[in-house]
């Protein structure tokens, strides 16, 4: 049943609506039941994200009850110093500063899983470069002259775009390691991966239970069925 | 006791028919016996409405129509309301499923003629119906103050303005504003909540009363009060009660089964259902890159884009609608049911399948020049259908009309023909595993595929004369 909802969600065209469908996205490997790693995002989210992206409709509370983590676990793997369990996941980032610094304010990310897809999202943040002409000095190949900087360049190391001509343009064939991160890029996909499984957890916290639930639903409805069919088929023997 | 009860119940009835109406709709009510798969869309339809009722009114104990807190209320309804998430997706699936029902609810009309004479009220009472209810869909698409909700009414209400002289004052009037903003955001709930509801809700009543009245039409489309016993009863109708509410009750059940697959699995329905776009908040200052109506809306905002002149496309939208309505003085046949109807018939509903489907299609895409012109072609096809009925109606070869309704094998019949066919598509061929041990697998069988295919193709072809 997994499996076949899981190739038809792969099947359903995703990038209809989706922005920038030119670009080739990576697969994100996406496993809601994998706690650790979604323990891993959360933590990953709040030290490198949460300065400036809330989640405004998260709850550390709920994190713990999700991820099935002790409360004091949470409160000090997780949240950032002195907050409350009965919290959400706001930023301390003024948004008139912010509009100020880049030009824009950074979105609350709540339900960036839900209208970008986790692809979209773990493409993104491995595809930014070094484009000196940007304020921020890096560009991204997925969202163009997005204004955000380059915030995992220290775990990742810098990128530069590889360009071809094609039809007097300039193209981006790939982007190539210059510096190397702190991280190989087998940590770093890694560590990009438990980030976007934990904003596909924190677009519907109810997902996972939802599909745990789906399959009483479904097993009651069959059985239903098969009575009210064995029921009709009693009633509608006299009629020829 | 007994007495006590049966004290009350004439106490009751010296009051209300309530025995009467049971009798007269129900117990006695008489229906055709042969009801295909095609007659349990009718009560699926209801089965949804009041499914929109309850959740709809669950939603409204929560939801805050407020252009500055709609979008967060409905994420904490999915969040943080008990069993909000299920709520608001049967809600949302809902919606699409409605129309799903009502579509083939519709076009089990044009099968078997069920808006002919002297069935015309109760399409134009249908027809009113699904008129409400894409005023419904589309007002309440607004309530969750995403970016498709905002920029999708921005685009519809901005048509008014399309309309010379008053135009612009209409648009204006209709959102309240000069742009959608919290005055339309409230006066859409409103109407979403309460206007539209019991405007439908007095539809679906008179769609009940005037069926009632004449009585149900059938898949031979013979009028089975020809045919009466001694008692005045119609020889080949059954009451209602017990065997169609038992029957329906199966419809049910198979229904409620996607239904549910699709609430717990996928209710976005890969953005069909629920638009990647609508999970960020409306932003008036950001256009979306392209803007879709829900799947439900584009075969007809399809022949809008198809249309270069901007009021000849939204007279054309609204012709779309509108010839629905004439279809019971378009269709000239003498037969009703397309088993009887001529060849012609039978190839041009199916070219208008396919252009409804093709619009379908298109008006989820961007509007490229070669998705226009195909556009333009299918929206010909569309009004050719209704336009020139009459034609090639009048002039049809029917099949004769049996006197008394026809017996077909039901589903249940089916069944062992299917496994055959089964059986035929595939092989059965021994492998060795690595192991060792012999297998016996199912493969498919090439040669035998092509020879269903083959029959089904030849026998999808002799059905179109």
């Amino acid at each position: 049943m997994k499996k076949l909802i899981k190739t038809l969600l792969i099947v359903m065209p995703f990038s209809v609506f989706a922005s920038g469908g030119e670009v080739k996205l990576e697969h994100a490997d996406i496993d809601l039941s994998d706690n650790a790693s979604l323990e891993r995002g959360a933590k990953n989210y709040v030290t490198y994200c949460l300065g400036c992206h809330s989640i405004k409709h998260m709850r550390y509370k709920r994190i713990a009850i999700d991820l099935e983590l002790d409360e004091k676990e949470v409160l000090q793997v997780i949240t950032p110093y002195g907050a409350n369990i009965y919290d959400k996941m706001h930023t301390a980032m003024n948004r008139h500063d912010a509009t100020k610094w880049f030009g824009t304010y950074p979105p609350d990310l709540s339900l960036i899983s839900r209208s970008r897809g986790a692809d979209w999202l773990y493409t993104y943040l491995k595809s930014f470069y070094k484009d000196p002409s940007k304020p921020l000095g890096v560009n991204n190949t997925v969202f163009e002259d997005v204004g955000m900087p380059n915030v995992l360049w220290q775990l990742q190391g810098e990128q530069i775009a590889i360009t071809a001509t094609e039809d007097g343009k300039d193209v981006i064939e790939e982007l190539q390691q210059i510096s190397a991160g702190q991280m190989s890029p087998k940590e770093f996909d890694q560590f990009v991966n438990d980030l976007v499984n934990f904003l596909e957890y924190a677009g519907e916290p109810v997902q996972l239970e939802r599909e745990r639930m789906g399959k009483y639903v479904l097993f009651f409805l069959l059985m239903f069925t098969v009575v009210a069919f064995l029921l009709k088929r009693e009633y509608w023997k006299d009629i020829h | 006791m007994k007495q006590k009860l049966n004290e009350s119940t004439e106490w009751v009835s010296d009051r209300f028919p309530l025995k009467k109406l049971w009798e007269d709709h129900m117990s006695h009510y008489y229906a055709p016996k042969n009801f295909n798969v095609w007659y349990f869309f009718g009560s699926l339809a209801l089965l949804v409405l009041v499914n929109q009722f309850i959740t709809g009114i669950l939603l409204t104990m929560n939801y805050k129509p407020d252009a500055e807190l709609a979008f967060d209320s409905v994420e904490y309804i999915m969040r943080d309301v008990n069993w909000g998430w299920l709520v608001r997706y049967m809600h949302s699936t809902g919606a699409s499923a409605f129309f799903i029902v009502v579509y083939l609810h519709m076009f089990r009309g044009l099968l078997y003629g069920s808006f002919k004479q002297p069935r015309e009220l109760i399409w134009i009472f249908g027809m009113l119906i699904f008129v409400c209810l894409m005023a419904e869909a589309f007002m309440g698409y607004l309530l969750p103050w995403g970016q498709m909700s905002y920029w999708g009414a921005q685009v519809i209400i901005s048509l008014f303005s399309a309309i010379p002289v008053i135009g612009e004052d209409l648009a204006l009037w209709v959102r309240g504003d000069y742009v959608i903003s919290d005055a339309t955001l409230n006066r859409f709930f409103a109407f979403h909540v309460i206007a539209v509801p019991l405007v439908l809700l007095i539809l679906v009543f008179l769609h009940i009363v005037a069926l009632h009245e004449v009585g149900s039409n059938n898949p031979d489309g013979i009028d089975i009060k020809a045919n009466k016993d001694e008692n005045g009863i119609p020889l080949d109708g059954i009451p209602f009660h017990p065997y169609y509410t038992v029957k329906d009750i199966v419809g049910v059940g198979v229904f409620l089964f996607f239904f549910a697959a699709i609430i717990f699995y996928m209710p976005e329905m890969g953005g069909y259902f629920l638009e990647h776009a609508n999970f960020i908040p409306a932003d008036p200052l950001k256009t979306p890159e392209h803007i879709a109506p829900v799947w439900y809306f584009t075969p007809f905002y399809a022949i809008l884009r198809a249309v270069p002149d901007k009021f000849a496309g939204v007279i054309a939208m609204g012709g779309a609608i509108v010839v629905l309505f004439l279809l019971p003085w378009l269709d000239r046949s003498k037969v009703r049911s397309i088993r009887y109807r001529g060849g012609i018939y039978k190839k041009a509903l199916l070219l208008f399948v396919i252009s409804f489907l093709g619009l379908g299609y298109l008006g989820t895409q961007p509007a490229t020049p070669s998705a226009t012109m195909a556009a333009r072609v299918l929206t010909a096809i569309y009004f050719g259908f209704f336009l020139l009925m009459p034609l090639y109606t009048r002039w049809e070869k029917t099949k004769p009309v049996p006197e008394r309704l026809t017996e077909q094998p039901s589903i249940e019949e089916k069944i062992p023909e299917w496994i055959e066919t089964y059986h035929e598509m595939t092989e059965k061929q021994e492998v060795k595993a690595a192991s060792g041990e012999k297998k016996i697998v199912t493969r498919p069988n090439p040669s035998g595929i092509i020879a269903v295919l083959g029959r089904t193709v030849k026998k999808l072809i002799n059905s179109l004369n």
